[in-house]
């Protein structure tokens, strides 16, 4: 086939990236591994964080406006700033992937406390009462049906922190931290007179399917968790 | 037995809900709370499981002071059903059920066990068990969210307008089902209307309460009717009262008469002959009315061939020998006839009575109990005057 002609590592086009990669197969694939767990170790971490702080915004709601507000707040911080100044912050080496996870948890912090504030609260008001009435105490009806219930609210906004994060990490490769984002940096280097497109390219595609398989895993994880969902589109 | 001792709710912005209201909601009876919007019923049904706390004043369930229980220990042992049912969306109806069994430590097996029960006495089939509540209509779900107020067994339950947001059809079945659930468990019941006609259908004895959380009057339905305590009462319970009484009067032995019957499918010549006053009742091979033909007319349209249902006029109801004067009048009132149908248990029909008939028996009954007419004239009261 002609296509397969001009998949020459020396192509220049964006579809020279199949060509790059199996050139690079062994980087690539250590840099997409890295890439992985960066951007979803941080959103585990972060999603056990905001639980307690989300729940407190709910339970006391005096705490609402400037839990959400801060948290919004350190969404503006530019991501490159916080990958810098983290080592000086926690006392790692400049080039630690750990600063980026830790980076990326604070920022799936900011998105996820309004989000499972929400959640909690958006237990139908009539369910609360009997709840109430049948004599679950507060923590049984936070985990029995507040908790529950906030699933889909809550899952709809850790799809947007992974996502986001596929997208952050890369920016945290052009500092040097080993992830697909130095596909970009290589790229850029080798692009000397006329743009050199194989591992931009790559990279690109390399973080959309990352980022399509890490969002399909929580969809799926959530209907896993939330038959009666299915139940009530399926009637 | 729950007994409110001069409770009174103020909220913080000055509103008084409920005022020094006294009040005894004795065992295995239900006692209806009803009253307009702003009454303060639901405040004070919510005051018995200590969702609201009182401001001041004592609620008693049987000898403990509700105030001395934790709450979560004393609503385990009260049910609670609420208008839109409030059933776990995430749970299936047989884990909504076992809800609170599941609290109090019960057995997995035997829960889910007596759910099962539960849920045929209610009414729901056994493969429902699985399903998640928005699978089921309104009804249906009404129907669990009392199953799992029983789940436990509770001695009291509390009801907050439990049937008024299903259609009125489904409420009126849900109604019945419920007494005769009632009838079974005899469970101390406090339950909340706005509907008058409700209260007075389902209630052994029902406070009315005034805006302001004052009560009115606490009395068994047949004496609100009949003797309303004051204007705000009269007025509330409407202007058919008279009429409406007559539900809670059997109307005993009544004077029935024969009525010449054609079965479904005779001709139409018998059925021309059998008339009387141009009309004749048609029933099925079973002896069971199933609706009245205008013979008059009859020649005219289709002078041969049976009798078939589709011409039947169905206006009337029919009144079972155990009816009350009011389903009688009513059965008589409805008929295209001016006859009313009495049947028998089985659906069978016993014959007809006149709307004058029924109106000599209620003024014989008026006659017999002593004035003022209170409406409970029990089957014994004037009995043996029937013809």
């Amino acid at each position: 086939m002609p296509l397969h002609d001009s998949l020459l590592a020396q192509d220049s086009s964006p579809f020279g990236m199949f060509g790059y990669f199996s050139d690079h197969r062994d980087e690539v694939l250590n840099w997409l591994w890295y890439h992985t767990w960066l951007s979803a170790v941080p959103v585990v971490a972060g999603l056990l964080i905001a639980l307690p702080l989300g729940w407190v915004a709910r339970r006391y709601r005096w705490t609402y406006p400037p839990l959400v507000t801060t948290a919004g707040l350190l969404y503006t911080i530019p991501s490159i700033a916080l990958f810098v100044a983290m080592p000086d912050i926690i006392g790692t080496q400049i080039l630690d992937p750990i600063n980026v996870a830790v980076a990326l948890t604070v920022y799936s912090v900011a998105l996820l406390v309004r989000v499972v504030a929400d959640g909690l609260g958006a237990v139908p008001e009539d369910v609360a009462q009997a709840a109430t009435a049948m004599g679950l105490t507060r923590r049984q009806r936070l985990l029995k049906v507040e908790l529950p219930l906030a699933v889909p609210v809550i899952a709809a906004g850790v799809r947007v922190a992974v996502v986001a994060n596929v997208s952050l990490v890369a920016v945290a490769g052009t500092i040097g931290v080993p992830n697909l984002g130095q596909l970009f940096t290589t790229g850029f280097q080798l692009s000397v007179g006329s743009p050199y497109y194989p591992p931009i390219t790559l990279g690109i595609v390399l973080c959309v399917l990352l980022a399509l398989a890490l969002d399909l895993l929580v969809v799926g994880g959530t209907r896993l968790a939330t038959p009666w969902r299915r139940a009530v589109s399926g009637s | 037995m729950i007994r409110f001792e001069s409770v009174s709710k103020k909220y913080p912005d000055g509103t008084l809900a409920v005022d020094r209201l006294e009040l005894v909601a004795p065992s295995g009876e239900i006692t209806v709370l009803v009253g307009p919007s702003g009454c303060g019923k639901t405040t004070s049904l919510r005051m018995i499981n200590r969702m609201i706390e009182p401001t001041s004043g004592r609620i008693w369930l049987d000898d403990r002071d509700t105030a001395t229980v934790p709450t979560h220990e004393l609503r385990r042992g009260i049910g609670y059903v609420i208008q839109h049912a409030g059933l776990f969306p995430h749970r299936t109806v047989v884990d909504n059920i076992t809800t609170v069994p599941e609290l109090l430590g019960t057995d997995k097996k035997q829960a889910r066990r007596r759910a099962l029960e539960l849920m045929e006495r209610v009414g729901l089939p056994a493969h429902f068990a699985k399903r998640y509540p928005a699978q089921l209509s309104g009804g249906q779900q009404q129907r669990v969210g009392v199953a799992r107020a029983l789940a436990a067994d509770p001695p009291v339950m509390l009801m907050d307008e439990p049937f008024s947001a299903v259609d009125p059809v489904v409420r009126a079945q849900l109604q019945n089902e419920f007494l005769r659930l009632q009838g079974e468990l005899g469970k101390t019941i406090v339950f909340v209307t706005h509907d008058i006609d409700e209260a007075i259908k389902l209630g052994d004895r029902v406070a009315v309460l005034q805006v302001g959380g004052h009560l009115a009057q606490l009395a068994p339905p047949a004496e609100l009717l009949s003797d309303p305590a004051d204007t705000f009462v009269a007025g509330f319970v409407g202007r058919d009262r008279g009429y409406r009484a007559l539900g809670f009067a059997e109307a005993g032995l009544l004077p029935v008469r024969k009525e010449h019957a054609v079965r479904l499918g005779s001709g139409r010549g018998e059925a021309h002959d059998a008339a009387e006053d141009g009309w004749v009742l048609v029933t099925d091979a079973e002896d069971r009315p199933q609706g009245w033909l205008r013979t008059d007319r009859l020649a005219e349209a289709e002078p041969t061939g049976p009798v078939t249902a589709p011409e039947l006029n169905l206006g009337g109801t029919l009144a079972s020998e155990t009816a009350t004067l009011r389903e009688a009048l009513d059965s008589a009132l409805s008929s295209p006839s001016g006859r009313g149908v009495i049947v028998d248990g089985a659906g069978r029909l016993l014959g007809t009575v006149t709307a004058s008939e029924v109106l000599t028996r209620i003024e014989q009954q008026r006659a017999a109990a002593d004035p003022p007419f209170t409406g409970d004239v029990g089957p014994g009261g004037a009995e043996s005057e029937a013809s």
